[in-house]
């Protein structure tokens, strides 16, 4: 009952709000605006200019048309770094959002001092990856040493396996929150209905709680696979792409294949551009794909 | 109300945009200084020495440090920025090759009529582009009274068989000891130039000697690797870890077990003086690294990779600003006692003061001696950082045992050839 209540008021203030929003939207959006112009869209037209050129510094540049991206292509090791990219993707993008989302389920029952474990799960999420990655680093360097005698540098699956736990650590706990937002707006009437009339746990998880809340499953499958397909810091930190195969890194994720080709030779610039450019085209396409997926399967109210 | 707002907002910009013009007059006047040091172990007394500057001259003196295996990065960064450096190091004729455009010329310059010998200086048929500011050399730092303790003066070791016999009979009593032969040799990237870069220096310096190279090669043979993986055994298996556990070492782990008198002998070079003076002047050796070639002879290995260039794309005021500066720094008694004191440096201007560094004096030692100076053939390295992150790699994988020395081999001689072609083309 409270619940209706505080939308017919939301509503009645709404169209008040409305008009003010109207008038005052661009002070707003204005200064952001620039922002992202100034931080984005310029630098993202050069970036694309400039993977056309051979250079050292944009001062000196030469027009060299395709070639950038017929090396880039050429590339083993941007391949090895998909192709590892891809696999990482996937398992954190499960692992996260399942465990997310248990978590949250666990702490929307009414347990006592279910704040404080919120709180406790979300802190992760406040520190720097670089700073996480080498932290990290030497706890499971330790723990590899300990058990298995080897180390983080010398065993790719050790890489792997170490930036999947890393990432978990830190995006738990804010899709936890997201998650929590969400169950907290699953209509109780549906489950009390669903309650009246017999419906299992199982059922009422499957039926009805995970139906009502695809929205916050596209956000947070959405966020975790962006994150996870652009991971750069936690990688640089962890792993550095060690250890070589020949000399491809075999734990280099793609970020961390464009910034190594950037100053790995004196004319790789411009192929390290070509290959930023081809992988801002590989995120938009994924997540568009991703996005229509999960958006297709969202209850319409 | 909305146009006092604007009005507020136009007298705060214009305001800026005349702090900003009277700032901007005020340096194109007078000119300015940016240095972009390479050395972090220098960055306090750089800083101190330019403080000194702007208030003997009022030349504004920025130095900015690069942080530890980035300065390429923040060159390549800051160059292209309207407020670039105007002084900046280059490593050598590779590291000309890649930033000529930036370099200016400097043969009417006075600071390179400071310069003791052309050796020091970046020169083609067109002028002179870089100026070494410091001369260095590494080799195996000892603990003497270590050495002694275990029963053996440094005399004893004379080449690669009595090095390794000493080391081993030292790993041999360890538990007795209560220390090792070597600190760990670590291969975090912290610590593992001083294999990949410095190591590795000895065999290719044996190796270009014999071929007679003298300018950069498409590919090498490795003609030396197996007496690499000699020393290598030799480092690894008579150390304070377990070789297995060398790829996660820093270069902290090595200094800390050096000081602290876990280890006999620590590769590093005469810039490592400051971090292990606390053992005492009078304990410290220092050996040449010995690998079974023409040991009788050999000296320490003394080169520099580190060379001034004036930035060219600089206003004229800038590079006269900074061109003073730097004939300043080489030829005051202020600059001259920072370069040799507090930086250490020995360095090749007619005016340097001989530096307290004991690893120095140890150094030009052995050139007095007679003994041959081992070069640094690694400043020919195709794309140094790609090239050697494979090398460690393999050195580490090796070291576990879960490599073999093969994988080392191609990683060197292999990789040499593929980074000269990256690097072609």
């Amino acid at each position: 009952m409270k619940k209706k209540q505080k939308t017919v008021n939301s509503s009645a203030v709404n169209s008040i709000q409305r008009k003010a929003m109207k008038k005052y939207a661009p002070i707003f959006i204005i200064p952001t605006f620039i922002a992202f112009c100034i931080g984005f869209v310029y630098p993202f037209l050069w970036g694309i200019k400039l993977s056309f050129f051979k250079f050292k510094t944009i001062r000196f540049q030469k027009f060299i048309g395709l070639q950038n991206y017929i090396n880039a292509l050429k590339d083993a090791s941007y391949f090895r770094a998909f192709k590892f990219t891809v696999a990482y993707t996937v398992v954190t993008m499960i692992l996260i959002n399942v465990i997310a989302f248990a978590i949250a389920l666990a702490l929307t029952r009414k347990i006592k001092g279910s704040t404080i474990f919120r709180t406790i799960f979300f802190m992760p999420n406040l520190i720097g990856g670089i700073v996480l990655g080498y932290i990290w680093k030497i706890i499971l360097n330790g723990v590899i040493q300990a058990f298995w005698n080897s180390s983080l540098a010398l065993n790719a699956t050790f890489g792997f396996w170490g930036l999947v736990i890393l990432m978990c650590w830190q995006q738990i706990g804010y899709m936890m929150i997201i998650y929590i937002a969400g169950l907290q707006n699953v209509p109780t009437d549906y489950i009390e209905a669903a309650q009246i009339d017999g419906a299992t746990g199982g059922q009422i998880l499957t039926r009805i709680t995970i139906p009502c809340i695809m929205p916050t499953i596209t956000i947070c499958t959405f966020l975790t696979l962006t994150n996870s397909f652009k991971l750069f810091n936690q990688n640089l930190a962890l792993t550095n792409g060690l250890p070589y195969d020949g000399t491809i890194g075999t734990t280099q994720m793609l970020a961390l294949n464009i910034y190594s080709s950037f100053y790995e030779n004196l004319t790789s610039l411009g192929v390290g551009q070509a290959k930023a450019v081809l992988f801002f085209i590989m995120v938009g396409i994924i997540s568009m794909v991703q996005l229509g997926f999960t958006r297709s399967r969202e209850v319409q109210e | 109300m909305k146009k006092k707002l604007v009005s507020a907002l136009l007298v705060t910009s214009m305001a800026a945009a005349m702090l900003a013009g009277c700032g901007k007059g005020g340096a194109e006047e007078t000119g300015s200084v940016y240095y972009l040091n390479f050395k972090p172990e220098a960055d306090e007394a750089w800083q101190a020495l330019a403080k000194t500057y702007t208030e003997q001259t009022g030349v504004e003196v920025k130095v900015v440090t690069a942080a530890e295996g980035t300065y390429e990065e923040t060159l390549t960064a800051d160059i292209d920025k309207k407020d670039a450096p105007t002084l900046f190091q280059i490593s050598g004729a590779v590291g000309y090759e890649s930033w000529k455009d930036y370099c200016l010329d400097l043969s009417d310059s006075d600071v390179y009529k400071q310069l003791t010998s052309d050796d020091f200086a970046i020169k083609n048929d067109n002028g002179v582009y870089g100026i070494a500011y410091v001369y260095e050399g590494y080799g195996i730092i000892t603990n003497k009274a270590l050495l002694e303790k275990a029963g053996y003066s440094i005399d004893d070791i004379k080449d690669f068989n009595s090095l390794k016999a000493v080391a081993e009979d030292i790993t041999a009593r360890s538990a007795d000891l209560g220390f090792s032969a070597f600190t760990s040799a670590g291969l975090d990237s912290s610590s593992s130039w001083r294999f990949s870069g410095h190591l590795a220096n000895i065999p290719l310096f044996y190796e270009f000697e014999e071929d007679g190279i003298t300018s950069q090669p498409a590919t090498i043979k490795g003609t030396y690797l197996d007496n690499f993986k000699a020393i290598w055994d030799v480092y690894t298996q008579n150390a304070t870890c377990a070789p297995s556990e060398l790829s996660a070492k820093t270069g902290d782990d090595a200094v800390a077990e050096f000081v602290n008198e876990q280890a006999v002998f620590y590769q590093n070079g005469t810039w490592a003086y400051g971090d292990i003076s606390s053992i005492g002047d009078d304990n410290i050796g220092y050996l040449p690294i010995y690998i079974g070639v023409r040991d009788e002879k050999e000296g320490l290995s003394c080169g520099t990779e580190n060379y001034w260039a004036v930035n060219s794309q600089a206003s004229e005021a800038d590079q006269k600003a900074t061109l003073d500066f730097l004939n300043w720094v080489v030829t005051s008694d202020e600059g001259t006692s920072a370069l040799a004191d507090d930086m250490g440096f020995v360095s090749p201007f007619k005016n340097a003061k001989s530096v307290s560094n004991v690893l120095c004096n140890i150094m030009n030692q052995y050139v007095a001696d007679g003994c041959y100076n081992v070069s640094w053939a690694f400043n020919f390295t195709p794309n140094t950082e790609s090239w050697r992150a494979p090398v460690v790699s393999a050195l580490a994988a090796y070291s576990a045992g879960t490599g073999d020395w093969d994988a080392v081999v191609s990683a060197y001689v292999d990789g040499w050839a593929e980074q000269y072609q990256l690097s072609q083309q």
